[in-house]
């Protein structure tokens, strides 16, 4: 190559070079500025929530009920209403989610149901047997992740018509039926329980996902040291995986707690009242619900200008509620990490 | 899990095994029997009619280019295959004369029989002490006596006791990697097995933590059958009694390792420990 070849190649490659360089630092550029977006779309929205509401949160506003048509008084049966809620769904939505998460992953075969189904195909004798339950197990692997997937696709309000034709219409009834004199209505209504179970398969895809994605992160290699010292499967899962997927497991839950807390479609038709002077104190008690207090303050007033300071006081109070339960469940996060890291 | 024999102390447990000793044949059979031995995965024939015989409380080494099915066969030992989808064994496997991949082996039980120790120190991400105590805990064994007992009694054995007695509630995951490695040998020692399985057991240390483990299989193999694979031929050659070379799924040759080293039958053998291949 002569020195002249090796000029105009030198030129060339410098400029492609600086080329590059510009377009890398347009596009670096703006994924910078869709990170300075959505701070300042979030900003603007707690500091508008702030302004407004944080003023108005006294004593009396978060441990009275509501007076002169919701605009005095306080919203304490909101509160309380919403915190019992979310602990209910938090209760039937993670231990059936984590169940379900762990079947998948650790029972179902990990082939496809087509590998399983030619492995089947090709078998010969009494192998065949147990490759055709392979085949099943995988099958049905296939169909609940693809059912999840789309579980978590369903708008929220058609969860709350979900909500009221089994859990109220179908299940409640029968148990009126069963267990209620002729004619009486205790469980065929809207409540707390049929809410909280509502809102629970509204949030059991967040968990599934995210506890399945946690078990993954369990490194095979502790799995087979497991079950080289003699452990069942059940073992190995209960003392090895589980505790080593806790912190991916409770950043599903605190997922799926935050959703939960601040959906309101699904109780429109599921149990939340639109005023109740007393706090809920069965399963069976209809409650009233941050959320939905939002909803009604905003559209039910006859007076705009009047319920505007309420308004606002329970978004912030919402927010606030919503992120402690965050901070809970991102403090015990920390505490396991760092308790495996240490040995526990 | 047999309490009465964790109970004794190391000292005890020799000794009846030298008593017994005393009572069998001189020529004792083979602690593992292999005849006939074929493994597949799915429709990849991975063993093709493996027969040797393993003797007891002695080091064999298997050997073998990357591929050639010994680590595979150091698995179907403890039945390890098993987790693997689509894994089938046919032919006869037999540990103290009972065929392992019979109807009726209690595949766990079968486990605590014969430790294993992988290629990569997989400590659990717990304190040492219940890194040892795990396969007990396992067993139903929670007496916390019982469990200091054994947890440094196994330490021991690892060589591991002196360097960790006095920090044995800090995390294993801060050890280094051949102490991690030695505390996984302690904890399949403590469930108290015959046989221990080692699949390159340093292939990722540094020269001297390696040289410990060396020294470790040494001291163990006279009270447990150990079965080593290496990818190292000198490290084969230094802790084994017997060496089996591999090739492609089928066992070459296997002999006491001075013969196999010194004097190998099989071309095949000579090209490989002389790395004219592999």
């Amino acid at each position: 190559m002569t020195s002249v070849d090796l000029d105009t190649t030198l030129t060339r490659r410098i400029a492609s070079r600086s080329r590059r360089r510009f377009g890398e630092i347009v596009w670096v550029e703006l994924l910078g500025l869709s990170i300075v977006l959505i701070l300042a779309i979030l900003g603007v929205i707690v500091a508008d929530v702030v302004i407004h509401g944080a003023g108005h949160v006294t004593w009396t506003f978060i441990s009275e009920s509501p007076r002169q048509g919701l605009t005095e008084g306080g919203i304490y049966p909101a509160i309380i209403g919403t915190t019992f809620l979310v602990l209910l769904m938090t209760a039937a939505a993670v231990p059936l989610g984590v169940a379900t998460a762990v079947y998948l992953h650790e029972y179902t075969p990990p082939e496809r149901p087509k590998q399983a189904w030619k492995r089947f195909r090709a078998a010969e004798g009494p192998d065949r047997r147990k490759l055709f339950g392979t085949v099943l197990l995988s099958l049905l692997a296939k169909v609940t992740r693809s059912a999840v997937a789309n579980l978590a696709g369903v708008p929220s309000i058609v969860f709350g018509l979900f909500g009221l034709g089994f859990f109220i219409q179908f299940v409640g009834r029968a148990m009126d039926a069963a267990t209620q004199p002729a004619g009486q209505i205790l469980w065929g209504q809207g409540n707390l329980l049929w809410a909280a179970l509502t809102l629970a398969l509204l949030t059991l895809p967040t968990v599934i996902v995210a506890t399945e994605e946690a078990l993954r992160t369990v490194p095979p290699e502790l799995r087979a040291a497991s079950i080289a010292l003699g452990a069942t499967r059940w073992e190995t899962i209960r003392r090895i995986v589980l505790p080593g997927a806790l912190p991916g497991i409770l950043t599903g839950a605190i997922l799926a707690i935050s959703r939960g807390a601040g959906e309101v479609a699904p109780l429109l038709f599921t149990g939340a009242a639109y005023y109740l002077p007393f706090l809920p104190e069965a399963l069976s008690s209809q409650f009233m619900h941050l959320g939905y207090h939002v909803l009604i303050l905003s559209t039910q007033s006859p007076d705009v200008e009047a319920t505007k300071p309420v308004l606002y006081g329970t978004v912030f109070v919402l927010l606030v509620l919503t992120f402690l339960l965050n901070l809970t469940g991102v403090l015990i996060r920390a505490r396991t990490r760092s308790k495996l890291r240490a040995g526990g | 899990m047999n309490v009465t024999t964790i109970n004794m102390s190391a000292g005890d447990r020799q000794s009846e095994e030298r008593a017994t000793k005393i009572h069998e044949e001189p020529e004792a059979s083979p602690k593992i029997q292999v005849r006939d031995f074929n493994f597949f995965y799915g429709d990849l024939h991975v063993l093709h009619d493996i027969a040797l015989d393993i003797p007891e409380k002695q080091v064999t080494a298997f050997i073998g280019p990357s591929g050639c099915g010994k680590s595979t066969f150091l698995r179907s030992i403890n039945r390890m295959n098993d987790i693997i989808p689509g894994a089938r064994a046919r032919g006869t496997l037999m540990l103290d004369n009972q065929d392992l991949y019979a109807k009726a082996v209690d595949v766990v039980a079968l486990r605590r029989k014969v430790g294993m120790v992988f290629q990569k120190s997989n400590p659990f991400p717990k304190s040492i002490y219940e890194n040892v105590a795990y396969g007990l805990r396992i067993g139903g064994v929670n007496d916390r006596r019982i469990l200091d007992d054994i947890v440094q009694t196994s330490l021991q054995r690892a060589a591991l006791w002196d360097e960790v007695k006095d920090r044995l509630d800090s995390s294993a995951m801060a050890l280094s990697g051949g102490q991690q490695q030695r505390l996984c040998i302690a904890r399949a020692l403590a469930v108290d097995p015959e046989v221990l399985l080692m699949d390159e057991p340093a292939s990722a240390l540094d020269p001297i933590a390696t040289q410990k483990i060396e020294e470790l299989v040494y001291e163990l193999k006279s009270n447990y059958t150990i079965v080593i694979v290496t990818h190292n031929m000198q490290q084969a050659a230094r802790v084994s009694d017997r060496t089996a070379f591999f090739m492609l799924g089928k066992l070459v040759e296997y002999d006491d390792t001075n013969t196999i080293f010194m004097n190998p039958k099989q071309k095949l053998t000579e090209d490989y420990i002389t790395g004219r291949f592999g």
